[in-house]
C-alpha cells in the first residue's frame, strides 16, 4: 500500500516530529511497505474475537489515593533543559 | 585470569577464601577496559562495582551470612535507570539524562549483592535486533566465521550485555526482551538469555518501549546461572501495577530434576522456508536429546504463528508512539531550541530520536490515528488473543515447546540496513511468545559449519520458569557447548 506525502505529513504532525521536505517520498515508501506488510492480518478471520487488551487476564489492582513520593523539586529539575523556579521552563505559550 | 567463572563458581570461590570480592571485581573492571573493541560499554560504573565487592568482602569478614550474588560482577543494559549514572538508552534523546532513582530490578541485584559494573550498548530505545541504531555505533559480536574477518552484529536490542557475557567479560548480564531483544542476542552470541513471563519482573525504572511486552531477563553462560539471576530480580513491586503477585519459587532448585515424562511440543508452523538447513538439523537434535532424557516429544500445531510478526508490528509501534511521546525537550534530556513550543517539540524529536525510533513512532501514530485505529490496532489486538490462544489449547496437552530461537546466525554488521522488514524477521521465532507474555529461554544448542553459534528456544507455561529452565538444562548437558569466541577475556 503507498502513503502519499499528505498522509506522511499528518502523521508526522501527530507524531509531533518534524519532516524535511526531501523526507518525504522516501518515508512514504518505507511505512507504505511496512503497512502493505501489517495488512496480512487482514487474512484472519477475527469476527467474535475480543481485542487482547491485557496479557495473561492481568486485571489493574486498586491503591489508595495517597501520596507516597515527591517533594523534592531539586533533584526532578536537574535534568530539566531549562527551570525557572520550581518549575520547568519553556516557550511562550499563552499570548 | 578469572575469566570464564560462573555465578556458582564466584559463590564457592568466595566461600573457599580462593579470591575476595575485590580481587574478583577488579580483574572484571580491567577484563572490561579491554574489551573497548566491543563496542559494548555506554557508561562503566567502577566505584559502584568497587563498592559493592567491598561491602561483600566486609560481610564475609565478620561472618555474616553471603547474599546469593555477593561479588559477581553485572552488567546493566543501558535501559534500567540507575540512580546517579547516566542512563541513555543509547538515544541522543536521552544524553545527559542521570535518573534520580534506580530501577526495581537494578535494586533487587544490588540488594543481593551483586556489583553492577557497567551500563551496556542496546539499539536506540531497545528498537532493532543488531545493535546498529545504537547513537553510538554498533556492539560487536566476539564471534567470527570461519575464514571471513567482517565484524558480526551481536544481535539486539540487548547486544551489549550479550556481547560481554559470550567473551566472558562478566559472567551474567541484564537485558530486556520486548519482541525477541534477551533470546535472539543470546543465540547469536551463544549464551542464555531467559525472558521470564510477562510480570514477573518489575518494569518500574526500565525505560518504557511497548509496556504490554516488555520484560526484563537475565543472559548468562550458563543455565544455572540464568535461574540465579532471576530469582534475585523477581518478584512483586507496588510500583508497577502489572508486577504480578505470583510467589517466587527457587528456580535453582528446580534444576536437575530432568524431563522424564514432560510433553515438549514441537510446532510445525516454525519450519518455514529458507531456514537454513543446520538449523533444521540441530531442532531435531534438540527434540531427540529431549527424548533420549525421557521427554515425550508431541507435533503441535500454533497455527497463527504466521501471523504473530505484523501483529507485533502493530502493537510494539502503537505503544511506543505512545510512551516515546514524553520525549518532548521540557523535563529531561534534549531540547532543540525554538520559537514557539510546537516546533520545540517537533525539532526536538527530530533531532533526539534515529531513523528506526521515527518509523516506529510513526507507524504508531498511524495505527492509532482516527479511522485507522479498528483496522490495525484493534485488529491487531483481536490477532494478538489468537496467538495467545494457539499457545494456550497447546499447554493443554504439552508442558513446553521447543523452536529455534532466530531464523539465522549472526550476520556481518551493517547487513539488513536498508530494509527494515528483513530486519524484523530476525523475530520471527520469538514474538509469539512475547505477544502472549510466556517465559523463554535461548540456550547455545551447536555451531553452524562457520562457527557460528545457534540457539534452541523453550517456551512454557505462564510462570512456569521452573519447567523451561530445567528441561533447558537438560539440552544444556547434552549440547555440551563449550566453544569459546575469537575474543575472550
Amino acid at each position: 500500500m503507498a502513503l502519499d506525502r499528505a498522509t506522511v505529513e499528518r502523521i508526522a504532525a501527530l507524531a509531533r516530529i518534524e519532516i524535511a521536505e526531501e523526507e518525504q517520498d522516501a518515508l512514504a515508501a518505507e511505512l507504505g511497505a511496512i503497512l502493505g506488510w501489517v495488512e496480512t492480518l487482514n487474512e484472519v478471520d477475527t469476527e467474535d474475537v475480543a481485542p487482547m487488551t491485557s496479557v495473561g487476564g492481568h486485571r489493574l489492582p486498586w491503591r489508595g489515593d495517597e501520596v507516597d513520593d515527591g517533594g523534592y523539586p531539586d533533584r526532578i529539575l536537574a535534568n530539566a533543559p531549562d527551570a525557572a523556579g520550581a518549575f520547568f521552563a519553556v516557550p511562550k505559550v499563552v499570548e | 585470569m578469572m575469566r570464564r567463572l560462573g555465578l556458582a563458581d564466584i559463590r564457592a570461590g568466595l566461600a573457599g577464601g580462593a579470591f575476595s570480592a575485590v580481587e574478583l571485581v577488579e580483574d572484571r573492571l580491567a577484563a572490561l577496559e579491554a574489551a573497548g573493541a566491543l563496542n559494548a560499554v555506554v557508561t562503566p560504573m567502577p566505584d559502584r562495582a568497587l563498592e559493592a565487592a567491598r561491602a561483600a568482602d566486609r560481610r564475609r569478614a565478620r561472618g555474616e551470612p553471603a547474599l546469593p550474588l555477593d561479588g559477581a560482577p553485572v552488567a546493566v543494559k543501558d535501559l534500567f535507570c540507575t540512580e546517579g549514572v547516566r542512563t541513555t538508552a543509547s538515544s541522543a534523546m536521552l544524553e545527559g539524562f542521570v535518573p534520580p532513582y534506580e530501577s526495581t530490578v537494578t535494586a533487587n541485584l544490588a540488594a543481593a549483592g551483586a556489583a553492577l559494573a557497567a551500563k551496556t550498548n542496546l539499539d536506540e530505545f531497545a528498537m532493532g535486533s543488531s545493535t546498529a541504531t545504537s547513537h553510538f555505533g554498533p556492539a560487536v559480536n566476539p564471534w567470527k566465521a570461519k575464514g571471513d574477518a567482517r565484524p558480526r552484529a551481536p544481535g539486539g536490542s540487548s547486544g551489549g550485555s550479550a556481547a560481554l557475557v559470550a567473551a566472558s567479560v562478566v559472567p551474567a548480564a541484564l537485558g530486556t526482551d520486548t519482541g525477541g531483544s534477551i533470546r535472539q542476542p543470546a543465540a547469536f552470541c551463544g549464551v542464555v538469555g531467559l525472558k521470564p513471563t510477562y510480570g514477573r519482573c518489575s518494569r518500574w525504572g526500565i525505560v518504557a518501549f511497548a509496556s504490554s511486552l516488555d520484560q526484563a531477563g537475565p543472559l548468562t553462560r550458563s543455565v544455572r546461572d540464568a535461574a540465579v539471576m532471576l530469582a534475585a530480580m523477581a518478584g512483586h513491586d507496588p510500583k508497577d501495577s502489572t508486577s504480578a503477585r505470583e510467589p517466587v519459587p527457587d528456580f535453582e532448585a528446580a534444576l536437575g530434576g530432568g524431563v522424564r515424562g514432560l510433553r515438549i511440543g514441537v510446532p510445525r508452523e516454525y519450519r518455514v522456508d529458507g531456514m537454513p538447513d543446520e538449523l533444521d538439523a540441530l531442532w531435531r537434535e534438540g527434540a531427540r536429546w529431549l527424548e533420549a532424557a525421557g521427554a515425550d516429544l508431541v507435533d503441535i500445531s500454533l497455527p497463527h504463528t504466521h501471523y504473530a510478526l505484523p501483529a507485533y508490528y502493530i502493537v510494539a509501534p502503537a505503544e511506543a508512539s505512545s510512551n516515546l511521546a514524553r520525549y518532548d525537550g521540557v523535563r529531561y534530556g534534549l531540547r532543540a531550541s525554538a520559537g514557539t513550543i510546537e516546533e520545540q517539540y517537533a525539532r526536538t524529536r527530530r533531532a533526539g530520536f534515529g531513523a528506526e525510533v521515527r518509523r516506529r513512532v510513526l507507524i504508531g501514530a498511524y495505527v492509532l490515528s482516527a479511522g485507522y485505529y479498528d483496522a490495525y490496532y484493534t485488529k491487531a489486538q483481536r490477532v494478538r488473543r489468537l496467538i495467545a490462544r494457539d499457545f494456550e489449547q497447546a499447554f493443554e496437552t504439552v508442558d513446553a515447546v521447543l523452536t529455534p530461537t532466530a531464523p539465522t546466525a549472526a550476520f556481518p554488521l551493517g547487513e539488513k540496513m536498508d530494509d527494515p522488514i528483513a530486519m524484523y524477521l530476525n523475530d520471527v521465532f520469538t514474538v509469539p511468545a512475547s505477544l502472549a507474555g510466556l517465559p523463554a529461554v535461548s540456550l547455545p544448542a551447536g555451531l553452524d559449519g562457520a562457527g557460528l553459534p545457534l540457539g534452541l528456544q523453550l517456551i512454557g507455561r505462564p510462570f512456569d520458569e521452573e519447567t523451561v529452565l530445567r528441561a533447558a538444562q537438560v539440552l544444556e548437558a547434552a549440547a555440551g557447548f563449550d566453544a569459546e569466541p575469537e575474543f575472550v577475556l
